[in-house]
């Protein structure tokens, strides 16, 4: 009981002496909890705010897309409807095979959404492990890993996926691969150099020396500490998806129709761009709003999150 | 410093490998025969043999990497199905257009970043912050053929200021220098404001305030210099995405570049075009890593010292 | 040392208030500080971490950054009032009559340029004179702080040097233009034993050959006791206690500087177990509601959890914020 105490003392002269008085600010930080410090985000953060609310909006709108949509995007009216303008039956004008645009937009967002969440979720999945792996196992594991992270990080990340899906052809699943393909190397590499610097920290080393097991330490103590980089990225990498998705449809070599995406959409309406430009541009504004609010939001979580993401 | 400039070389030459055979194994496992896709379907079966055996088709798949790496590296990529040429020939004549295209690109990024990014950290959370971010936040928000048929409409069709496509005059390189341009502004401005906020948190930054120096001394003398370390590395990464955006840019605006003739190799299914088109504009992007690397040793004496 | 030369402050803050408005409530870093510190004196300012010591000095300068500001208060320089003054008055001071060294020297001097150009730098934002006649005095003033190869360090990025050369660079980067004032925040918290006498020694002698007056802030009562003449020791954005070195170890007041002087580990003392202040620094946004420290107090009262004590003369400049010493003198 007498060794323990001592122990003890130890740790609270610690306390007692070392943080510095500059660090006000930060020290009242370290007791919050990530969420709360997102929360503070929002209030003070109006454009972040907006952001999220627009993104809730877009989600609702692709999930209720049969009961937000005036009318069936498939259902066409070559005769009556080919190249209407936009009105007041028809927010958004019609296509050139007379389909209502506002309509197809709408179930367009589920592309683009399921496209932003799924490869992101995958990729990082992946990175997260690999990084791990890299950063705390080391050595032979580390070389091999980054390397092929470095390898995969050489290509312009467009290009990349367009020599991915070139392999496997257009379809929606094959984007999925293709951009979790090229999306992993960046989160690895993230997850990579925290580890390298968590690993050095005292309560790792203190888990280490007491003999938990190297997979404990893995997600005990370095995996929760990469949450805030995490979430960062994800923020970040969700427009990033949309972005590539829609470029690859532009290409022809992403989504194919009749499945529908805006990216497919811009591609389509180019051809009409002089006489009836709303085909083309009413899916671009909407992949703007889209992409900024998340890019917005993610500043904003970044902004939030940053104290935890030193160390 | 020559010890870290041959290793930072050394440790290049594997990914450029690696780069090779990743882009070799995807586009030659790809379905069906090259020999037909070249020829013709109604083709003499005794031909099509004597045709795969003379490009060594029948080789074991890693026989015939290092065939294609060895002559890769002596500038020959293989002929083009489609066109009949040399795959060589037809990159040397795209490459001096993605170059105007990209390095002209690069000069609207900067001019719009770097400024920006600067501006927003000095008046931190303020409208004149919000407003140059959410300017520089457009163009990496926009999609590259939107910006760009956008600008099309308004610029060439409705005004008509400007060429709709082309590549001859420098007045056609305008609108596609702004649009890629201006999707990496963003990402270079972030990362300016992100870095001076942060080196401006550092002790020496206080030094410098204890000193009595004016705040524009302060940030311009002594923030900026080590802020700007790591947004030389990030110029070179934006030319890869510079690189590949130049793809959307090129097919919208019809510049016969790098990224135009990979389109085109992809609607053809003209696999060694497309193979070498992706080798040779990745090489790039490796070199400018490596030469951005160097400057960065060489602009910071923690390094260059040593 | 001597009682007249008490009489002749040069730095006089009176009731200070610095807070920082974070998103949490207001952290009142300093709270109503009074201090005086005479000419040619050093004088000790005291205190664990989150104290306000360096607030405290760093409010002199306006230094404080956001979300802190100085609220109310004033600090006068030869009775010239700074708080309040514009920002070109007080950067006028910076570097020039007050200088600063702070507790990082491996953080504190800039790793892109050379330690010469960053020292150089201070004499010409202050005074017009030629690049060659700047560096002869950054020369002069690396080999006055014992800089050995001054000419050569000129040339020297930080990196290059060792945490003591860099200390002393700053040091010299202070004293270059003959301060009447030296900030010393922690100057030897981040260095070896060894080259914390030595700095400590440095800096005595610039007191004497400079006539500069040091304001040395330390959480090491070992530190002050080497080279203090007068000493306050802060807890929680207070002063509890404030006198001379002699009073202040000899006839010790307050229970918490009592708790900080057991605290200093004794070399002699054999298997006595290490002293320490029960419990935390109090969270400055929830601060007690009678006396700062009485919840970790051994004497603490009914009153002390009702009331706060104000600084009772113990005579011989010698105040404690205690109720011990409500009437004064001895404890009560």
């Amino acid at each position: 009981m007498q060794e323990a105490l001592n122990v003890a003392d130890y740790v609270d002269e610690q306390k007692f002496f070392c943080p510095q008085e500059e660090d006000i600010e930060a020290e009242l930080l370290d007791d919050d909890s990530i969420w709360s410090s997102l929360k503070g985000m929002l209030k003070k953060n109006k454009l972040a705010a907006v952001s999220l609310a627009i993104i809730i909006i877009v989600i609702f709108m692709a999930v209720f897309a049969p009961w937000v949509a005036p009318y069936d995007p498939n259902f066409q009216d070559v005769e009556n409807l080919r190249f209407a303008a936009p009105s007041v039956q028809h927010w958004l004008g019609c296509d050139e095979l007379g389909r209502d645009v506002f309509s197809r937009l709408i179930f367009g967002s589920r592309v683009s959404l399921v496209i932003g969440l799924v490869p992101t979720i995958i990729a990082m999945t992946i990175g997260t492990v690999m990084g791990l792996m890299a950063g705390f196992l080391g050595k032979r594991v580390d070389f091999v890993i980054m390397r092929f992270a470095d390898i995969v990080l050489a290509f312009p990340s467009l290009l990349l996926a367009m020599v991915v899906m070139y392999t496997l052809g257009a379809s929606l699943i094959n984007i999925f691969i293709a951009l979790s393909i090229v999306k992993w190397a960046g989160t690895a590499r993230i997850v990579r150099a925290q580890t390298l610097s968590l690993k050095e920290k005292e309560f790792v080393e203190a888990a280490r020396s007491v003999g938990v097991k190297k997979w404990t330490i893995m997600t005990r103590h370095i995996l929760p500490n990469c949450i805030p980089n995490l979430i960062v990225l994800f923020s970040l990498n969700i427009p990033d998806s949309i972005m590539s998705e829609s470029s690859l449809s532009f290409l022809g070599i992403g989504a194919v129709p009749p499945s529908t995406s805006w990216g497919l959409m811009v591609y389509r309406g180019k051809q009409y761009l002089f006489n009836y430009p709303w085909l083309a541009l009413a899916p671009g504004v909407a992949i703007l709003i889209v992409v900024l609010a998340f890019n917005f939001l993610g500043d904003g979580v970044r902004d939030a999150l940053d104290p935890y993401l030193k160390d | 410093m020559a010890k870290y400039i041959i290793k930072r070389v050394l440790i290049s030459i594997p990914v450029l490998i690696g780069v090779v055979f990743v882009i070799f194994f995807m586009l030659n496992v790809v379905p069906g025969d090259p020999v037909t896709l070249m020829m013709g379907e109604h083709i003499k079966p005794d031909l099509i043999e004597a045709f795969r055996e003379r490009m060594g088709l029948d080789d074991p798949f890693i026989v015939q990497f290092f065939n294609y790496l060895k002559n890769a590296l002596q500038g020959d990529f293989g002929m083009s199905y489609k066109l009949k040429r040399e795959v060589s020939d037809l990159i040397f004549q795209a490459f001096p257009q993605t170059v105007k295209l990209t390095l002209s690109a690069a000069m609207v990024a900067w001019l719009i970043g770097i400024p920006s990014g600067i501006i927003a950290a000095v008046k931190q959370n303020t409208l004149i912050d919000r407003g140059f971010m959410t300017f520089s936040l457009m163009g990496v928000s926009m999609p590259v053929f939107w910006a760009g048929l956008l600008m099309q409409y308004v610029f060439a069709y409705k005004l008509g200021w400007l060429p709709v496509t082309g590549y001859k005059t420098w007045q056609s390189f305008i609108m596609p220098s702004i649009v890629l341009g201006w999707s990496s502004a963003g990402t270079i401005a972030r990362l300016t404001r992100s870095n001076l906020l942060e080196i401006m948190k550092n002790d020496f930054i206080r030094t410098a305030r204890a000193k009595g120096l004016r705040e524009t001394t302060v940030v311009v003398g002594h923030a900026l210099k080590n802020a700007m370390l790591p947004v030389v590395t990030m110029m070179a990464i934006q030319v890869s995405s510079l690189l590949g955006g130049a793809v959307m840019t090129e097919s919208i605006f019809g510049i016969p570049g790098l990224g135009r003739v990979a389109v085109s190799a992809i609607g053809d299914r003209d696999m060694p075009l497309l193979q070498g088109t992706i080798i040779f504009t990745t090489m790039l992007i490796i070199a400018g890593n490596l030469i951005a690397d160097l400057m960065y040793s060489v602009l910071d004496p923690r390094i260059r010292c040593e | 040392m001597s009682e007249q030369q008490n009489n002749a402050e040069l730095l006089k803050i009176t009731d200070l208030k610095t807070h920082f408005f974070t998103h949490k409530g207001v952290v009142p870093a300093v709270d109503g500080v009074t201090l005086e510190i005479p000419k040619r004196q050093i004088v000790g300012v005291v205190g664990e971490s989150g104290c306000g010591k360096s607030v405290t000095a760093m409010s002199i300068l306006q230094l404080i950054s956001r979300p802190g500001r100085i609220v109310s208060g004033s600090i006068r320089l030869d009775g010239k009032e700074l708080v309040g003054a514009g920002i070109d008055e007080i950067r006028e001071l910076r570097g020039n009559k007050i200088s600063v060294i702070f507790q990082e020297p491996m953080t504190s001097l800039n790793p892109v340029y050379t330690v010469g150009r960053q020292v150089s730098e201070a004499i010409t934002t202050h005074q017009q004179v030629s690049k060659q006649e700047a560096k002869q005095r950054v020369i002069d003033i690396f080999k006055a702080v014992g800089i050995p190869e001054a000419e050569k360090r000129f040339k020297a990025y930080p990196h290059q040097l060792s945490g003591g050369l860099r200390q002393r660079v700053m040091i010299g980067m202070a004293m270059v233009c003959r301060p009447q004032l030296l900030i010393a925040d922690e100057p030897t918290t981040a260095l070896d034993v060894t080259i914390e006498a030595q700095i400590l020694h440095l800096m005595k002698q610039l007191e004497s050959d400079f006539g500069t007056s040091i304001m040395l802030i330390t959480h090491n009562l070992g530190v002050v006791a080497e080279v203090c003449d007068y000493v306050y020791v802060m807890y929680a954005g207070k002063i509890m206690e404030q006198a001379n070195i002699f009073d202040l170890f000899d006839h010790t007041g307050h229970p918490y500087t009592k708790g900080l002087l057991q605290s200093i580990p004794k070399p002699m003392a054999e298997k006595q177990r290490l002293y320490n202040i029960k419990g935390m620094v109090p969270n400055l946004l929830r601060l007690p509601k009678g006396c700062r420290f009485c919840p970790r107090c051994e004497f603490a009262m009914q009153e002390c959890h009702e009331h706060e004590p104000e600084l009772y003369d113990a005579g011989n400049q010698h105040l404690v914020r205690c109720f011990l010493y409500k009437n004064g003198g001895e404890p009560a």
